[in-house]
């Protein structure tokens, strides 16, 4: 083991704190904005080898990498990261920064409002996917970089397509992944349930908890029903089947084997149960409300008219890529973007991986994806 | 299901390439249909400087496709091609694959619709090979453009060169050109009954 622990790459959490206030879609002001991010290879001279990657609603900037030896994971998508893999390090330069409103780093409702020296809580302003791809944006310009590659999975799929909306010149190439341009009134309901979870558990306190007990029980609760939206019957019944936890290797004992109470007899329950324990602590409530909000809100056709009209003036390539057995973000969803970017007359391409892994599918099904995107990206290199 | 075609057409396939290459013009917006692992459509861009997009059914093809750094949209011709403006495209192409959709009449007229000019290639169910081996086998014919068994081909909707004539009379498409090929050469018929019993394959050239 020690071998393999001298060939972690090791990459350092940065900050850029802007020196402006940052004003939102809603009016409101925050001042002091933190942004945390990671990078991953080198810049050129040029400044043009860049791509910016986006996470999922509750990942953060640590995409690739460690952040010390001692680490036993790396970053969230070190699968596609890192020297010769989808998004090349020998190559490019690659940023990853913490979501608005995150907790990882990038001011949100965890950190220290100025004007009261307590954390936001709900007195953080409601922010929008666009108010966090112009919060982006300032750190892009503080790099000094004028042209790059957006791509994200998921929510980070919204924000590679606002990118590219927003920001024209900027973006050559968009890499949207498990994605959609607004979410179905099913994942709404999904997220409802999420954050009613959160609000109604005894120790919220109106989001007021950062000096007591933390309303564990809802946001458990709250990943609890995410992790289900993020696999499929298939995924499931793959990984769980209707196995009993007493049904181990070591007490293989055939029959009906449940405990005849309430606690977890299943092995799927029991998964979800780590999930949520597990969640609590390295997420913030708050956040989790936030963040789903402004998935929630985040609408191309509404915002735009139609989503030809969101697109129309787009300069980047598109790649589009959905898994067949994700219902979260389906495969017709998908198909609704690249049907505007081509009536548009963009540059695109489509596939759908065909999966058993669910909304899952982008965090795990990297071989098919490293072949699409590195063909992807080596015909941009030409243009 | 066009992948396999492509497989299994082999060489003889590439033989067809180069008269569809020598049929587009420089500097042409090119929609490939079926386009399989995109290797037309990469001709076409690097040889003729066209601009292309690919549409493909099977997500290997399309990987394959992608991997050579094409535009390929995942799709089935089937549903229609809804998505593309009238006349889009300088050119709509569909290499022998019209005999393998399900809706080959809806597939033509939507080419039509969003390309100015139609290639449609396919292999000849009247050539006197298939017409021999059907009459003295008393079997489904087989051979090098059609390779396969009753039971498993792709080929739902095969056709002959008299009937794309008649189904074009019928529908009002104009036939530009139409190219007769035997073991890969190209045949000049000016009789139309005979080129339906010496073609093996045709490529025809359409507009409205």
């Amino acid at each position: 083991m020690k071998n393999t622990t001298q060939n972690k790459k090791i990459v350092s959490l940065q900050n850029y704190m802007l020196n402006h206030p940052f004003v939102l879609d809603s009016g409101e002001i925050l001042e002091n904005v933190n942004i945390a991010y990671e990078t991953y290879g080198t810049l050129n001279k040029s400044k043009d080898n860049v791509i910016l990657i986006f996470h999922a609603l509750t990942g953060d900037a640590h995409a690739a990498f460690y952040n010390n030896e001692n680490d036993r994971k790396p970053g969230w998508w070190d699968d596609m990261i890192g020297s010769g893999k989808a998004f090349d390090t020998d190559k490019y330069f690659i940023v990853c920064s913490n979501i608005l409103g995150g907790c990882k780093g990038t001011t949100g409702p965890s950190s220290i409002n100025p004007k009261t020296n307590r954390p936001y809580g709900l007195n953080f302003p409601i922010f929008t996917i666009e108010d966090a791809v112009r919060l982006q944006k300032e750190l892009i310009d503080y790099l000094g970089i004028k042209k790059l590659i957006a791509a994200g999975g998921s929510m980070g799929g919204m924000m590679a397509q606002s990118w590219a909306i927003m920001y024209p010149q900027y973006v050559k190439g968009c890499i949207v992944i498990a994605s959609t341009s607004r979410l179905s009134p099913q994942a709404i309901a999904f997220n409802a349930v999420s954050r009613n979870a959160i609000l109604s558990d005894e120790n919220f306190n109106n989001g007021d908890y950062y000096n007591q007990k933390f309303p564990e029980k809802g946001l458990s609760i709250a990943r609890m029903v995410g992790h289900i939206t993020y696999l499929c019957e298939e995924a499931m019944k793959n990984k769980f089947g209707r196995q009993f936890l007493s049904e181990s290797s070591a007490n293989k004992n055939y029959g009906f084997n449940g405990n005849f109470d309430f606690q977890a007899d299943f092995e799927v329950e029991s998964y979800l149960h780590y999930q949520g324990q597990s969640f609590v602590n390295r997420f913030d409530a708050n956040s989790y409300l936030y963040i789903t909000k402004a998935v929630d809100y985040f609408d191309l056709t509404h915002k735009y008219g139609s989503l030809y009209e969101a697109f129309k003036n787009c300069k980047a390539k598109f790649l589009i890529i959905s898994f067949s057995s994700d219902w979260l973000f389906t495969t017709s969803q998908a198909k609704e973007i690249v049907d505007a970017l081509v009536k548009t007359n963009k540059n695109v391409s489509f596939c759908e991986i065909q999966s058993p892994c669910g909304h899952d599918a982008f965090l795990l099904e990297f071989e098919t994806q490293t072949k699409i995107i590195k063909g992807f990206l080596s015909d941009l290199e030409s243009i | 299901m066009m992948y396999y075609n492509l497989i299994m057409l082999g060489k003889k396939n590439k033989l067809n390439y180069k008269k569809i290459i020598d049929i587009v013009e420089t500097q042409s917006s090119i929609l490939d249909l079926g386009t399989g692992e995109g290797t037309l459509l990469k001709l076409l861009i690097n040889e003729k400087n066209c601009s292309g997009l690919g549409v493909e059914i099977n997500q290997n093809a399309v990987i394959k496709s992608l991997e050579k750094g094409l535009s390929v949209i995942q799709g089935n011709l089937d549903e229609g091609l809804h998505m593309f403006s009238d006349k889009q495209f300088d050119y709509a192409i569909l290499n022998q694959t019209l005999q393998s959709v399900q809706k080959p009449d809806f597939v033509i007229e939507e080419m039509l619709r969003v390309a100015k000019k139609c290639i449609i290639s396919f292999p000849n169910f009247a050539y006197y090979k298939v017409r021999f081996y059907l009459f003295f086998k008393g079997k489904m014919p087989k051979s090098k453009m059609l390779p396969y068994e009753w039971y498993n081909t792709p080929n739902i909707h095969l056709l002959t060169v008299k009937d794309f004539f008649e189904f074009s009379k019928m529908r009002k498409i104009k036939i530009l050109n139409s190219i007769y090929m035997q073991n890969g050469n190209t045949c000049n018929y000016i009789n139309k009954n005979l080129a339906n019993i010496l073609s093996e394959e045709v490529i025809f050239i359409c507009s409205r």
